[in-house]
């Protein structure tokens, strides 16, 4: 299987050879720094195109099709029109905390997008408390959330903050618990370690019915955490106009959507490197040929179809299930999602316990 | 290394705001307007501010959530070594969770996770 670390070395051995050692490792911070940026902008412009032509199919639309070939580059043509929109000010704001927000927004989101394992040896960062720091980054977008319902003293404003914050908090829970099944699991919370130990196996199809729950439940509340349909009621926009960021105009707000976005991407990035493998190829064991074959296909494609079909699974609930009210809501979480997974984690310790696993 | 990879990330993330941010506010266009700088509501001027007292239902899932959430953490370092810990690491647990869902049980008891 081609292994991305083979790239790096070449590049930090051609950087040192003509370079001295300080500043060899200030291009390379500059390289990583641009490729995560690169990343991060592409992959956000490739979901809003994404999420707007499965949006019109799932509505017998056609969607965006006159800028560009099948309108491909609607998504850029959006974010240069963004970039050139006025930024209103508005003045009976709290300027300070209303221009923090998106940072914290975006800080949150760059930082959960710098974990993940995309393919063999492209990973940023790779701490031996991965999946918990990765868990800790990204609710600190909550905060920017609060920050920017607050700060804008308006209603609407002020309640879908509000709705976003005690959502997200209670779904964090049920997330924190499905990932705490997987690292009962897998024994280590290392990102790259995980994805190694499913080599022979994604932990969907080794880790019985605990390891599908907790893989159910994960996609539940990774849909709430990011606050999409159904359960898009901090953005409810017939009763909030726009919830939280409804007094944010121009890049302002563009930070908002593309944080969004990329919240999403990196929900179902790490649904699909916990649970179906990340960039493992599937493998069978004992079907010595069909894994050969199965690994010519490069990790990168692995990681991204995978993520993608997890993608389309929370795009599809969008249009499948009515929007929850608030109440009911917080009763999925507290009353249904919170227990079961409570009595999962107890199955799951069982059998990692007992070795009742294949 | 992935301390200092880290910072560089975060460098990264905020860059990216103050590059965007000063780009938009370069090119993007300024036009003053009294009506402009009012609060996108209804159309009928604001009636007082927005910085008031909030519905405390939502203070009271905030606080539950912080004592779930403190197990949860306590019960990572626990994850990590299920499998040398054993049985008898399962039993210490074990007790450890029974008074949490005790208090989950109370709290369900008392109504807090009834949204009034």
């Amino acid at each position: 299987m081609f292994d991305f670390s083979t790239i790096t070395q070449w590049v930090d051995e051609l950087l040192r050879s003509f370079l001295p050692h300080a500043a060899a490792t200030l291009v390379e911070f500059i390289l990583i720094g641009l490729c995560l940026l690169v990343g991060y902008a592409v992959i956000a412009l490739v979901l809003i195109y994404v999420e707007r032509k499965v949006c019109a199919f799932f509505q017998c639309r056609i969607g965006p099709n006159r800028v560009g070939p099948y309108g491909t580059i609607q998504s850029v043509a959006d974010m240069i029109k963004m970039l050139t929109k006025e930024i209103i000010d508005i003045n009976h704001i709290d300027r300070f905390l209303f221009n923090l927000a998106p940072f914290v927004v975006i800080i949150a989101s760059v930082l959960a997008f710098g974990c993940i394992p995309f393919a063999k040896g492209l990973h940023v960062i790779d701490f031996n408390v991965g999946i918990f720091f990765l868990i800790a980054v990204s609710s600190i977008g909550i905060v920017g959330i609060l920050l920017a319902g607050w700060a804008s003293n308006n209603k609407y404003s002020l309640i879908g903050a509000m709705r976003s914050g005690a959502q997200m908090i209670s779904y964090e829970l049920s997330i924190g618990l499905s990932i705490l099944t997987v690292v009962v699991f897998t024994g280590s919370m290392q990102l790259s370690t995980i994805v190694e130990g499913q080599a022979d196996g994604w932990l969907l199809f080794r880790g019985h019915i605990p390891a599908c729950i907790a893989f159910i439940v994960y996609i539940i509340a990774g849909t709430a955490e990011t606050n999409r349909g159904p359960f898009d009621l901090p953005e409810a926009d017939s009763e909030l106009t726009a919830g939280y960021h409804t007094e944010y105009s121009g890049m302002h707000f563009g930070f908002f959507y593309l944080a969004e976005y990329l919240n999403m991407f990196v929900v179902a990035s790490v649904a699909s490197t916990l649970f179906l493998g990340g960039w493992m190829p599937l493998h069978i064991p004992g079907w010595e040929s069909f894994n050969q074959i199965m690994d010519y296909i490069p990790s990168i494609f692995w990681f991204f179809g995978k993520t993608a079909v997890v993608i389309f699974i929370i795009m599809w609930f969008k249009w499948t299930f009515p929007r929850l009210r608030i109440d009911q809501l917080l009763r999925l979480e507290w009353r249904y999602l919170l227990p079961i997974n409570l009595i999962n984690l107890f199955l799951m310790v069982i059998i990692v316990v007992f070795k009742l696993h294949f | 290394m992935n301390l200092t990879l880290f910072v560089v990330v975060l460098i990264t993330a905020i860059l990216l705001v103050v590059i965007a941010m000063s780009i938009a506010r370069a090119i993007s266009p300024r036009t003053f307007n009294k009506q402009k700088g009012e609060a996108y509501e209804c159309g009928v001027p604001t009636r007082g501010k927005s910085w008031m007292q909030f519905k405390v239902g939502y203070y009271l899932f905030a606080i539950l959530f912080l004592m779930f959430d403190v197990e949860t953490v306590f019960l990572y370092p626990w994850a990590v070594t299920v499998q040398d810990a054993g049985i008898n690491g399962l039993i210490n647990v074990l007790f450890f969770m029974l008074i949490l869902i005790l208090g989950l049980a109370y709290a369900w008891k008392k109504g807090a996770l009834e949204w009034k």
